[in-house]
């Protein structure tokens, strides 16, 4: 079994142990993300679902209630896992945005790729044009999968 | 906050009454299935947001994973779009709506 790369540490917090091209990565891609969220890129919808379905003036009026402080709630994720992205260890909170700022990245990069249960884990051939974006999806996914473990185990 | 004690469980009391009408049922709150978020992630988020045992994460996440959809949450119209939103904060597709 392949041995975790994000630890609970006994006294707590995390260790992080990744390699330099996943850190340069993590560095990137945030700022990506952050740039669009408040144009109307369209594979930012999956990002503000409509509250109250298809009731769309009810969803409206969520819409104006709420959306300022998801944004807010998700540049603050993707800033800490930008700036944090070098360490070697993260607090708990740290980690939780790594949680969000993963998340937020893999819903907008897989809307893109028009992701399908079935094409999790797709291996893109190397001249395919969305080659970059399928490996930064599919590490992502991995990334978020040792997330998910550490913190499960505070749990 | 002084001299006034002996009145407040009156004012408390109102709303509680107003809930229980049956012409004003609650507000129940759904995650809806989508190919991307993962099963794994999706049972932690309803875990660490609703404080629900692993279990009962897990089973609420494989009813969303094979029904297509699951009631997560349930109460007063606020309470529900508090949840919603959080939801919303965490990637889930998430709607609420009158039960």
């Amino acid at each position: 079994m392949a041995r975790r790369r994000i630890k609970r540490r006994r006294g707590g917090g995390y260790t992080l142990r990744l390699a330099q091209p996943e850190r340069d990565l993590l560095v990137a891609l945030p700022g990506q993300l952050a740039s669009i969220l408040e144009g109307d890129d369209p594979a930012l919808t999956r990002l503000f679902p409509p509250g109250y379905g298809d009731d769309l003036d009810a969803s409206a009026e969520y819409d104006r209630l709420v959306r300022g402080d998801l944004i807010d709630g998700k540049r603050d994720a993707l800033a800490t896992m930008a700036r944090t992205a070098t360490a070697e260890r993260l607090s708990e909170e740290e980690l939780l945005q790594w949680l969000t700022a993963t998340n937020d990245l893999r819903l907008v990069l897989g809307t893109r790729l028009r992701v399908t249960e079935d094409r999790q884990g797709f291996m893109p051939s190397p001249n395919d044009p969305w080659a970059p974006e399928w490996v930064a999806y599919n590490y992502l996914s991995w990334l978020q999968e040792e997330i998910v473990a550490a913190l499960s185990d505070a749990l | 906050m002084s001299g006034q004690t002996i009145e407040a469980p009156v004012e408390v009391e109102e709303p509680d009454l107003r809930d229980e009408r049956e012409e004003d049922p609650p507000w129940i709150v759904l995650v809806w299935n989508d190919p991307i978020n993962l099963m794994s992630y999706v049972t932690l988020v309803l875990r660490r947001l609703f404080g629900y045992s692993e279990a009962k994460a897990t089973q609420l996440m494989l009813q969303v994973h094979e029904e297509g959809k699951a009631v997560v949450a349930s109460g007063t119209r606020e309470k529900c779009e508090l949840d919603v939103s959080r939801l919303h904060a965490h990637g889930l597709w998430a709607t609420m709506r009158q039960d």
